[in-house]
């Protein structure tokens, strides 16, 4: 187990370098003149164009220059000093306010999944082809099949604005009531997702030769499925979970920017609509390394419940 | 071992002239979307303290579902028991409500089954499966089911079982498995022990081993037991009566020494001649021709006659009842005389 958490890591640094150089080259190949870029619309005058050159080394030219940037780039990266937007705020400010935004938020959804999906689904599992599995697969079905786009706009117009049940939309320091509605949206297709993998876990479970067993060993119904068959139906659906934190940690580019939530993935978003490039680079950096780890955490988790699985 | 290490169970209660476990007439169906497949069609048999009754036939004649019907752990739908009784120490079980019938499974009837790996749950320890019967049926306490455990293992001879019993199923090899399955069976010492092919999934010299282990513990403890197979090499040294069944009916009954010498229905003649043996050199092997039946359009007659080298016109119309051999033995053959005849010769 050591040894494969060990390996993990080396391999998340090559991650993480591939990712960055990959993102770094993507925002800056497609850029003209950087330094118009980041004075917008005013003339730039030859004194400052110079130091701006020397500053960000845009004298060196070709794939050894981009290189050299990119090293330059990272050197500071590694320091923790992730720079300046072309906005002039630092990045790491930006991205300090508006992470526990999206924290919060994607603490919402997973824990909208979690009570509903895990519950819904281990429901519908026991209670196969019956009247709630049917209409829980119909419901999830659509969820499933309206894209984000579309359903966070309805769930903005109806719930919000029209009958007003929720804010419809969250703003700078939003409080965890207006984070809900959004939180719910954003849940709801991780909530889809778990409640069929529950489900037809649970299903495939009840069927299983162990529990034939457990039935013979004359146990009560209710500790053969609570205990039997939920301890190994879960097994798939935490490992679900656990990447789609990770996934939910990374920001919500759609949710965020309908709901007008300052997180993470709003931001990011601006700075790609703005070919802010520093802020780009330095956010999607911070967002591979969350994913990495998150996912770790998952691989060390499934071993912890599943004692067939060994890392060696 | 012998018989003094463990004290055997006291005769069980069963009423005078009674059996410890009888099986009347039941008949048992699986409603599927595709149709009604007719899986066990008047089975009877019985089983007195003490005594072993191997139930022999091939994939779906409905020995495992019989022995699923008396722990009452069918899969219900699709089973469903249409009639029959299934009497233990003469209360009938598929009248008792199903709590009544929960507390009889384990501590009065136990089972294990064939595939030891899929049977045991693959997240638990063993030690914890073997003690969680006692826990939940007993009120034990953690430590003292542990210490049951253990005790239990050892007498299933898993070696160092108190260094195993924290280890999964699948840190086991499958004779160990089946041991275990074992030991988890017997955890509280039940009256009847129903093996279901125990031996099936193993290597055949440790299915010698657990059938040794499953006859003495049987012996030492004072068990009944049925042991399920289709293979007539586990049944000789074990059994001290054969029940063989085809399309859901028990076709012959006997005892196992008669039965070898001469079997009296043509299916279990067509069973013996089919072992290879090794002091006839140079015989072509002989095979019971064609397929076992659909259980969804069970053959007219005889369910056996389309097989049949005696068949007659009679075998295609009239279902044949079981004709009484003698010494307790029956045939479920028109011409149960004469195949007995033929084979003795």
């Amino acid at each position: 187990m050591f040894r494969f958490i060990l390996r993990r890591l080396l391999q998340m640094v090559l991650a993480f370098f591939g990712t960055t150089l990959i993102v770094y080259a993507l925002m800056f190949a497609g850029q003209t003149d950087p330094i118009q870029a980041l004075a917008g619309e005013r003339p730039v005058t030859a004194a400052q164009r110079a130091y701006l050159t020397e500053k960000y080394h845009l004298d060196q030219t070709g794939v050894g220059g981009f290189f050299y940037r990119y090293f330059d780039y990272v050197r500071s990266l590694l320091q923790g000093d992730l720079g300046q937007s072309l906005t002039g705020r630092q990045i790491g400010d930006i991205l300090q306010q508006a992470w526990p935004v999206t924290v919060k938020l994607a603490l919402i959804a997973l824990a909208v999944a979690v009570v509903f999906g895990v519950t819904s689904g281990v429901i519908a599992g026991i209670r196969r082809a019956g009247i709630f599995d049917n209409s829980t697969l119909v419901l999830t079905l659509l969820v499933l099949g309206i894209p984000t786009i579309v359903l966070a706009p309805l769930a903005q117009y109806f719930l919000g604005v029209k009958w007003q049940l929720f804010p419809p939309t969250a703003g700078a320091e939003p409080s965890f009531y207006a984070l809900l509605l959004p939180g719910i949206v954003l849940g709801s297709l991780s909530l889809a997702t778990a409640l069929r993998l529950t489900r037809t876990s649970v299903a495939e479970n009840l069927r299983a030769d162990y529990v034939r067993t457990a039935r013979s060993k004359g146990l009560v119904k209710r500790r053969i499925v609570s205990v039997h068959v939920l301890r190994n139906s879960l097994i798939p659906v935490v490992t679900f979970l656990g990447v789609e934190l990770g996934n939910l940690m990374s920001g919500a580019i759609i949710t965020e920017g309908v709901f007008n939530i300052p997180g993470v993935g709003f931001n990011l978003f601006r700075g790609i609509r703005t070919e802010d490039g520093p802020l780009v680079v330095g956010f999607v950096s911070v967002l591979v390394v969350v994913y990495l780890i998150s996912n770790l955490l998952v691989d060390v988790l499934y071993a912890v419940l599943d004692p067939r699985i060994r890392y060696e | 071992m012998t018989d003094a290490v463990i004290q055997p169970t006291p005769a069980s209660a069963t009423p005078e002239g009674g059996h410890l476990l009888e099986v009347r007439d039941l008949h048992v169906e699986f409603r599927t979307n595709e149709g009604v497949a007719r899986v066990i069609n008047g089975v009877s048999y019985h089983l007195d303290a003490g005594e072993t009754l191997a139930v022999l036939g091939e994939s779906g004649s409905g020995k495992s579902v019989t022995a699923q019907a008396i722990m009452g752990i069918l899969d219900s739908p699709p089973a469903h028991v249409r009639s029959g009784q299934i009497l233990y120490q003469g209360r009938d079980l598929l009248a008792l409500p199903e709590e009544q019938r929960r507390q009889v499974r384990g501590k009065e009837i136990a089972m294990i089954f064939q595939d030891a790996l899929s049977a045991l749950n693959p997240v638990f320890p063993v030690g914890w499966q073997i003690g969680e019967t006692l826990r939940q049926r007993e009120g034990m306490s953690r430590a003292d089911a542990r210490r049951r455990a253990i005790e239990l293992m050892d007498l299933v001879k898993i070696p160092a079982a108190a260094r195993r019993i924290g280890d999964y199923p699948h840190q086991f090899s499958g004779g160990m498995r089946q041991r275990v399955m074992i030991a988890m069976a017997l955890a509280l010492n039940p009256k009847v022990l129903i093996a279901d092919e125990p031996t099936t999934a193993l290597d055949v010299t440790v299915q010698a081993q657990i059938m040794d282990l499953l006859a003495d513990l049987r012996r030492d403890l004072g068990m009944a037991m049925i042991l399920i197979t289709h293979d007539l090499g586990v049944v000789a040294g074990v059994a001290d009566r054969i029940a063989v069944m085809y399309a859901g009916r028990i076709v012959e009954h006997a005892d196992v020494r008669s039965l070898y010498r001469a079997p009296a229905h043509p299916y279990t003649k067509g069973l013996l001649e089919s072992i290879p043996r090794l002091d006839v050199r140079g015989q072509e092997l002989s095979t019971i021709k064609g397929l076992p039946p659909n259980l969804m359009a069970i053959p007219s007659g005889c369910p056996f006659h389309p097989r049949c080298p005696y068949v007659q016109k009679v075998c295609v119309d009239v279902v044949p009842h079981d004709l009484v051999l003698g010494d307790g033995r029956t045939s479920a053959c028109h011409f149960a005389q004469e195949v007995r005849d033929d084979s003795a010769r």
